[in-house]
């Protein structure tokens, strides 16, 4: 593993001593409290931690280097697209313009951040097919509840009140049935087919009065497009429902299928996958929604507006009554969203539709390499991402997908996607993305293989991996059994300190 | 080899007998599934089960399932050890590792549940 | 393509090895009908002319001004060191910390956040965040519905007006009632929560109250009886909820200390930029009673196989990949790197520095009073505030655009924050952090002298 540095560090608790740090900020006056009564106060100080800058830098910088990075590495990781996040991005962000100004700005004070997020909208629009877009959402689940409090609301304005159902395919994403819920849906799960598609007929027997929604993956979670898809929102539309499309896999379609125009009525973007945003570790992403004309009235508000003399307002309280109203406390995650508005137009619509071209591309060659060795369930192209199983190696050796996982880190990858889906055993979902070279590409696939190998040759190498990395495998059943969760006491350590 | 004096259902609970109660947990091959057990939620004392109905959860560190009442009937103990230990549901998952004792509604429920060879079997048969 | 990697004749050597032609061939599948056109887009933008594009949208922004507003988003000062951090790619480009042998750095970075956040609350479990403070404010009142198992919830009128109307896009969604407490109208406690009206709305045998949600500071920037909140609600068998600001938490007695079962929050102020909302950090906290219904990741200190102390996210099967429909939330992607920056912040400033930067405020704010008084805009309320209140200003709307094209943000209307409440039909929410400077406020004041003195003399009191 070429981490630069393996040292495990103590917290910052226990690198605390009293007198450290500070200075940062001048004292107030002595008084400055006085007028704030006792029975308000803290009764004792917040036990935080006193540490010098030199430390907090040490602290901080030796941790990152304990982490695994798209700057570091390849991260072929199925359904997050982790492809290289621009740096003209995080100059963008950083901007005292944009980074300086404050949510509940007046419009006239705004005009640059309104423009540019007016301008975004429309390219996503464009992008996606559909007519309209929010920005609202703030990573792709918080995107799906929106669009299904949008269908929801869609439904009850016509007096369609009986619709409780949504219909999601058993290789869903675990967030969609998570909305259902949230949005006071039941989920009905309904099982793929076995060519690894959804099963149209299924979902045609299961679509009826009931049905509020479905909400379909494209290309699937599997990495293969749905051919039967027109076919699929047709019945939907036939029995009164929605369709909604996760966007998640859009990084395999840009130019070359557009859901809203291909009858999807609400989707959500990921644009920490599609468009570059860094993950953050765990965000901050963003999840856009597109919607079709009919479903304008219910987004959240408030939107944007471009007048007649090019300048730009929020939407006044009220303007859009049938809106489903907030889903958090401002506009969006505008930092977020100036580094996709930068992505896209490095890009331009060439540049997009080029992206998945490579995307897909990469994906195909490295399952072409790989297919000898691991079974590719799924005997046609895929798109930007697909599924290998080790059930064959784990019958004959013992070896399972995840040990193959904590193996490929000790070659110096970070693993692909495991047991996602679970619609195939043993699985691993694979997704290169079209920013890694093709001596990235060929080296991974020479270290799967070389681990399938292992596998027959000294199956307990494999099974114990890694061995390379800062920690080993981790006692997860004792930290879910006793959990720990937060630091207790500022002197002392409950457990050794590494150092 | 499931112990013989046990009846069993196609969710992989087991019930045992124990006069006018019946004993209920989940199988050794259930959670050798689950992986390690991490936490197990019992339904409370006096609560009315209606055979089939969801009494619990059985959670381990990478998965999550329902337990399923085998038999109807009213809630008259919980196995409070699991909140410690919910790991003797791996160890000991016919023993220590029981979960709820319930008063039997109807006694021919337990006759009508699957005998050691025929659970057997349903897990031979995947 | 800008960020592309090949070479010339990669793409070639690829398509040799898939044995086709065209990378078209890829996307055969897709049925002809439903085949898109070229993207009606711009055409690419190299970075230098990208660059001068972005300058220049960022330009068309005022942020200039002599600023006060507050209302739920706060100018602090950030130490350098901070964004010094978040700059390093191991930080931002890593992903969510599924594979922990690869991912300690973030894994204990959340650890830290967790304690910092549970020492700060006062309550012992802290999630690893959520999106903002009006996300996390509605998430906290579905917890406690899911706890209590009913499905009514008491928001008071003094909570943030965006988190409200977050709170009931989410409960209409769940089919839960939320309902508001109306504030005190005249009097020392006008502005606050009415607890009157609080007892009589949970006293209904009928509707059981799940949650209470009270703010402290509230919205007017007024402090609140939380402890006689917390003790009317759980009276009525139902939980507490607090709605936060965390550098506040460095002065104020915090959740914790006076009952509350979950704390909900904006952690922007802690270090991270006002960005035009967002990214910004929800807080979301709680007793240890309720760790089985907090929405979002948790990470838990553990041993690896050779006992060396590790980190590793806990309690998954409550998450939306594991329980699916019957998860408690959908949360997946959250604001870790947020959290980090909220971290890193706390760790450079201390415990003495964020208790300065609370007094600092506060002391400004006092000053801040006194001119605005003498110019003309006494107080509206009188119960105690800590670094944001409200002053009486007649016709506010036109003298807050006034004082803007003298490039004076004089905080917010009140009008326009909560326009349903007539006693703040002429108020401006004003607020003052510790980079809020002396000159500032001079400016300030005399601007709205001149503002006030030119404008025509009412006819009847304000």
């Amino acid at each position: 593993m070429s981490v630069v540095g393996e040292r495990l560090q103590p917290t910052i608790f226990e690198l605390s001593r009293p007198g450290r740090g500070g200075g940062k900020i001048p004292h107030p006056p002595k008084d400055a409290l006085d007028r704030i009564p006792a029975s308000a106060r803290r009764a004792t100080p917040a036990a935080l931690p006193e540490l010098s800058e030199p430390e907090v830098t040490r602290h901080y910088v030796n941790l990152s280097q304990l982490n695994y990075s798209v700057d570091t590495g390849f991260y072929p990781l199925g359904s997050c697209t982790m492809k290289y996040n621009p740096k003209i991005n995080e100059w963008a962000a950083r901007l005292p313009g944009f980074a300086g100004l404050h949510p509940m700005a007046p419009d006239a004070v705004a005009q640059g951040t309104l423009q540019l997020l007016h301008e975004l909208e429309g390219m996503l629009a464009e992008i996606s097919g559909m007519d309209a877009v929010t920005l609202q959402p703030a990573a792709g689940a918080h995107g799906e509840l929106t669009g299904i409090l949008m269908i929801r609301a869609y439904h009850r304005s016509r007096g369609d009140v009986d619709r409780d159902e949504v219909l999601v395919p058993d290789s869903s994403h675990g967030t969609n049935p998570a909305t259902a819920t949230m949005a006071g849906f039941r989920t009905i799960t309904i099982p793929s087919a076995s060519d690894g598609g959804v099963d149209i007929d299924a979902f045609k027997a299961a679509l009826g009065p009931r049905t509020a929604a479905i909400m379909i993956t494209n290309p699937s979670t599997l990495g293969l497009f749905e051919r039967r898809i027109g076919e699929l929102l047709e019945a939907t539309h036939a029995a009164g429902a929605l369709a909604y499309m996760d966007g998640a896999n859009l990084n395999a379609i840009l130019g070359h299928f557009r859901p809203g125009a291909a009858g999807f009525d609400v989707m959500h973007f990921n644009v920490h996958k599609t468009f570059s945003t860094p993950h953050g570790g765990g965000g901050p992403g963003a999840g856009p929604v597109g919607v079709r004309a009919h479903l304008v009235p219910f987004l959240p508000a408030p939107r944007v507006i471009r007048e007649d003399d090019g300048s730009y307002r929020l939407e006044r309280p009220g303007e859009r009554p049938a809106s489903i109203g907030r889903m958090r406390s401002f506009f969006g995650s505008t930092g977020v969203l100036v580094r996709a508005y930068a992505y896209i137009r490095a890009h331009g619509g060439s540049g997009l539709r080029e992206v998945s071209d490579d995307a897909v591309l990469a994906a195909n060659y490295l399952k072409v390499r790989l297919r000898d060795t691991y079974q590719v369930p799924f005997d046609r192209p895929c798109k930007h991402e697909f599924v290998a199983s080790a059930a064959d190696i784990k019958h004959r050796t013992g070896v399972r997908t995840l040990d193959i996982a904590k193996r490929l880190i000790d070659k110096g990858y970070h693993p692909p996607t495991i047991y996602f889906p679970l619609t195939v055993e043993e699985g691993m979902l694979i997704e290169p993305t079209e920013t890694e070279s093709l001596e990235t590409l060929d080296a991974f696939a020479d270290a799967l293989i070389e681990i399938a190998h292992e596998a027959d040759a000294d199956p307990d190498l494999v099974k114990s991996a890694p061995h390379l990395a800062p920690v080993k495998r981790l006692d997860e059943a004792t930290a879910a059994r006793q959990p720990n969760l937060r630091w207790r006491g500022m002197t002392g350590a409950q457990m050794p300190c590494p150092d | 080899m499931v112990p013989g004096d046990l009846r069993y259902t196609k969710d992989h609970e087991w019930v045992r007998v124990d006069g006018d109660e019946a004993v209920v947990g989940i199988t050794q091959y259930a959670a050798d599934q689950l992986g390690d057990i991490v936490f197990v939620e019992l339904p409370a004392v006096g609560r009315a089960l209606g055979q089939h109905d969801a009494f619990g959860v059985v959670e381990s560190v990478k998965a999550v399932s329902d337990l399923f009442a085998p038999v109807a009937g009213e809630v008259t103990g919980g196995n409070e050890a699991l909140g410690g230990s919910p790991e003797l549901v791996n160890s000991d998952p016919y023993g220590e590792g029981w979960m709820v004792r319930v008063r039997l509604a109807d006694a021919g429920q337990v006759e009508a549940l699957l005998d050691a060879a025929a659970y057997e079997q349903l897990v031979a048969e995947g | 393509m800008p960020y592309g990697p090949h070479a010339a004749d990669d793409r070639a050597r690829m398509l040799e090895t898939i044995g086709i032609d065209s990378v078209d061939a890829l996307f055969d599948d897709i049925p002809e009908a439903l085949r898109a056109g070229p993207l009606a887009l711009d055409e690419p933008e190299p970075e230098l002319e990208l660059s001068v594009r972005l300058q220049a949208l960022a330009g068309r922004n005022r942020t200039d001004l002599a600023s006060f507003l507050g209302a739920g988003a706060y100018r602090h000062w950030t130490p350098a060191v901070v964004d010094q951090m978040l700059l390093r790619g191991e930080w931002y480009t890593a992903y969510t910390p599924y594979q922990p042998e690869v991912s300690q750095g973030t894994l204990q970075s959340i650890y830290e956040y967790q304690s910092l956040l549970a020492a700060l609350t006062g309550l012992d479990v802290v999630s690893a965040s959520h999106y903002d403070g009006g996300a996390a404010t509605a998430e906290a009142a579905l917890m406690t519905c899911r706890a209590t198992r009913r499905d009514r919830i008491l928001v008071s009128r003094a909570v943030h007006p965006h988190y409200r109307e977050t709170l009931e896009t989410y409960a209409e969604g769940a089919g839960l009632a939320a309902e508001e407490i109306p504030l005190v109208a005249e009097g020392p406690l006008a502005g606050t929560t009415d607890l009157t009206a609080l007892e009589r709305l949970l006293a209904d045998p009928e509707r059981p109250v799940a949650g209470v949600v009270a703010a402290q500071p509230n919205v007017l920037g007024l402090l609140e009886d939380m402890g006689e909140i917390g003790r009317l609600a759980h009276g009525a068998g139902a939980l507490f909820v607090s709605v936060i600001e965390p550098v506040s938490l460095a002065v104020l007695a915090p959740p914790g200390e006076y009952g509350a079962d979950i704390a909900a929050g904006e952690g922007q102020p802690l270090g991270i930029p006002l960005g035009y909302g967002g990214p910004y950090l929800g807080i979301v906290a709680c007793s240890d009673a309720l760790i089985r219904q907090i929405p979002g990741r948790l990470v838990g200190m553990t041993t690896d196989q050779d006992g060396r102390r590790a980190f590793v996210m806990t309690m998954r099967a409550r998450e939306q990949d594991i329980r699916r429909e019957k998860a408690a939330s959908n949360i997946c992607t959250n604001q870790a790197l947020l959290a980090l920056a909220a971290s890193i912040y706390l760790s450079a400033i201390g415990p003495h520095g964020l208790r300065d930067v609370a007094a600092t405020g506060a002391s400004r704010a006092a000053d801040l009073e006194a001119a605005l008084a003498g110019a003309g805009a006494p107080r509206l309320h009188g119960a105690p505030y800590l670094n944001e209140l409200v002053v009486r200003v007649p016709d506010a709307r036109a003298v807050h655009a006034r004082l803007l094209e003298r490039g004076i943000l004089a905080g917010i209307p009140t009008a326009d924050l909560l326009p349903d409440e007539p006693a703040l039909a002429d108020g401006l929410l004003v607020c003052a952090t510790e980079v809020t400077t002396g000159a500032e406020i001079d400016r300030f004041a005399a601007a709205l002298r001149a503002e006030l003195a030119g404008m025509p003399v009412a006819g009847g009191a304000a």
